[in-house]
């Protein structure tokens, strides 16, 4: 047999609730996300993954609890993302029983923290995770650059070969985020996620954008991503894991279906 | 029954221990789960636990700096027998040498190297993240009424290439066949991580507490 394709539902978590916004804009408030992982992982999710968007440092610390309970009852792999800028950070996440975490914005501001980190905890522990926007113009060659503060500021930085750097340093895994599809519900930017997948040596997971199953099955078929991840398509019940997995394997995806 | 899982700063040791917990309540094993970093502790517990994740030097370096715990666990392990699960690197850390950045003892009760897994198929991502089948080469308790359909849980780069076939109880298919679990006498070991593996890792569990070698 064969490593499976990954479906990841994805839970912003903000104060300790999960939200979803569009665009990263108007954030919805819509229930526990311990409740919410613990349904994820009944249906058969093959991971989850937690994006801590808490902007007040007062409440920083919920998302440790909220990673704690979920690892309480739910035996699946989580990863969990968002203000993770130090070695204690990410410490104290593995230690509420996260088994990866993802890195973003640290890792644009200083590349050797990725470096420390899969030195200290492992390569496959660190997931980099990469918000961009396609900024070449109709009939260039495609190009992507970097945003950061939830896709407001350009940083001039190319995508593509940040991916590359960031592989150099010691990420285990990258997370491609297109900022610009993100919350569009038209799909993943495949150019962008097939550009990367390809140059790379570890796993990508395509993440930004999925409106509809077709894309899942784009992102790993024609993107050749190694996971998927998506929020909303799942969150508001317009599609469940259970079903999504099997219109993969329909189309002719290796799936864990068990 | 006291479990003892060894806590040596290394990695997620909630989920292990959770899932033991869940694993002997619903069987109804009155099994206490001790995550201990004391070597005394392990010295007098029924059964060990030995997680592991990261580089194989840096656990090695770890398990190490702990007072007595090599000794503590070559007297449970090897002289009394208790049976023994590795997970993980610490599933790794039961062969002869890791060869992961540099050339590091292990435990010596599997013979062979840790090596950097190097599938045919150059498409195949390193580490190897996420879902997939074993492939049985004998049978062994501890996959006592699992389905070899399930899913295993793995993330991992190198695998414990071992010299005794017989060692080898399962392999994964990544561009040819990785060692999956291997097992001898009172010790065993999952490449894969039973605590994250859902339906397979908490029947593999069961059996683990049930497992009288």
């Amino acid at each position: 047999m064969t490593l499976k394709a990954r479906v990841i539902p994805c839970l912003d978590v903000k104060d300790g609730r999960v939200v979803k916004g569009v665009s990263f804009v108007n954030l919805v408030d819509a229930g526990d996300p311990v409740e919410s992982a613990k349904a994820y992982d009944a249906a058969g999710a093959d991971e989850l993954c937690f994006l801590d968007i808490t902007a007040s440092s007062d409440n920083r610390d919920t998302i440790f609890d909220v990673v704690a309970r979920t690892a309480e009852h739910c035996f699946m792999p989580l990863t969990v993302g968002g203000g993770v800028r130090t070695v204690a950070d990410i410490r104290k996440l593995l230690l509420a029983g996260a088994d990866k975490v993802s890195i973003n914005s640290a890792a644009v501001a200083n590349p050797d923290f990725v470096a420390e980190a899969a030195d200290k905890f492992g390569n496959q522990c660190i997931v980099v995770s990469i918000d961009s926007k396609k900024v070449s113009q109709e009939g260039e060659e495609d190009r992507w650059e970097i945003f950061t503060h939830g896709g407001r500021k350009p940083t001039g930085i190319d995508a593509v070969a940040f991916a590359e750097t960031m592989v150099e340093r010691g990420a285990g895994e990258l997370l491609l985020t297109s900022m610009d599809r993100d919350g569009q519900k038209g799909g993943y930017d495949i150019a962008l996620t097939r550009t990367i997948a390809d140059r790379v040596s570890v796993p990508v997971i395509a993440s930004g954008g999925v409106g509809n199953l077709d894309h899942l099955v784009e992102g790993v078929r024609d993107g050749h991503a190694t996971a998927v991840l998506a929020a909303s398509i799942f969150h508001f019940g317009t599609y469940t894991v259970g079903e999504a997995k099997r219109y993969m394997a329909d189309h002719g995806i290796a799936m864990r279906l068990d | 029954m006291r479990v003892a899982i060894i806590d040596y700063g290394s990695g997620n040791l909630r989920s292990a221990t959770k899932a033991f917990e869940r694993a002997a309540r619903e069987a109804g094993i009155p099994a206490e789960i001790d995550l201990t970093d004391r070597a005394e502790r392990v010295a007098t517990a029924d059964r060990i636990v030995l997680p592991g994740v990261g580089a194989y030097a840096d656990c090695r370096r770890g398990l190490d700096a702990v007072p007595g715990m090599v000794e503590a666990l070559r007297e449970t392990v090897e002289k009394k027998a208790r049976p023994f699960l590795g997970i993980c690197v610490g599933m790794q850390l039961m062969s002869s040498r890791g060869l992961e950045k540099t050339v590091t003892e292990g435990l010596g009760w599997i013979e062979g190297d840790v090596v950097l897994m190097s599938p045919n198929d150059p498409t195949l991502k390193i580490p190897q993240i996420g879902w997939n089948t074993l492939d049985r080469k004998r049978a062994h308790p501890l996959f006592d009424g699992i389905p070899e359909t399930l899913h295993a849980y793995f993330v991992h780069s190198y695998h414990l290439a071992a010299k005794k076939p017989e060692d080898v109880v399962a392999t994964v298919d990544y561009g040819g066949p990785m060692t999956a679990f291997v097992a001898r006498e009172n010790k065993a070991g999952a490449q894969f991580h039973p605590e994250k593996s859902q339906t397979l890792g908490l029947s593999l569990i069961t059996n683990f507490l049930r497992w009288n070698p």
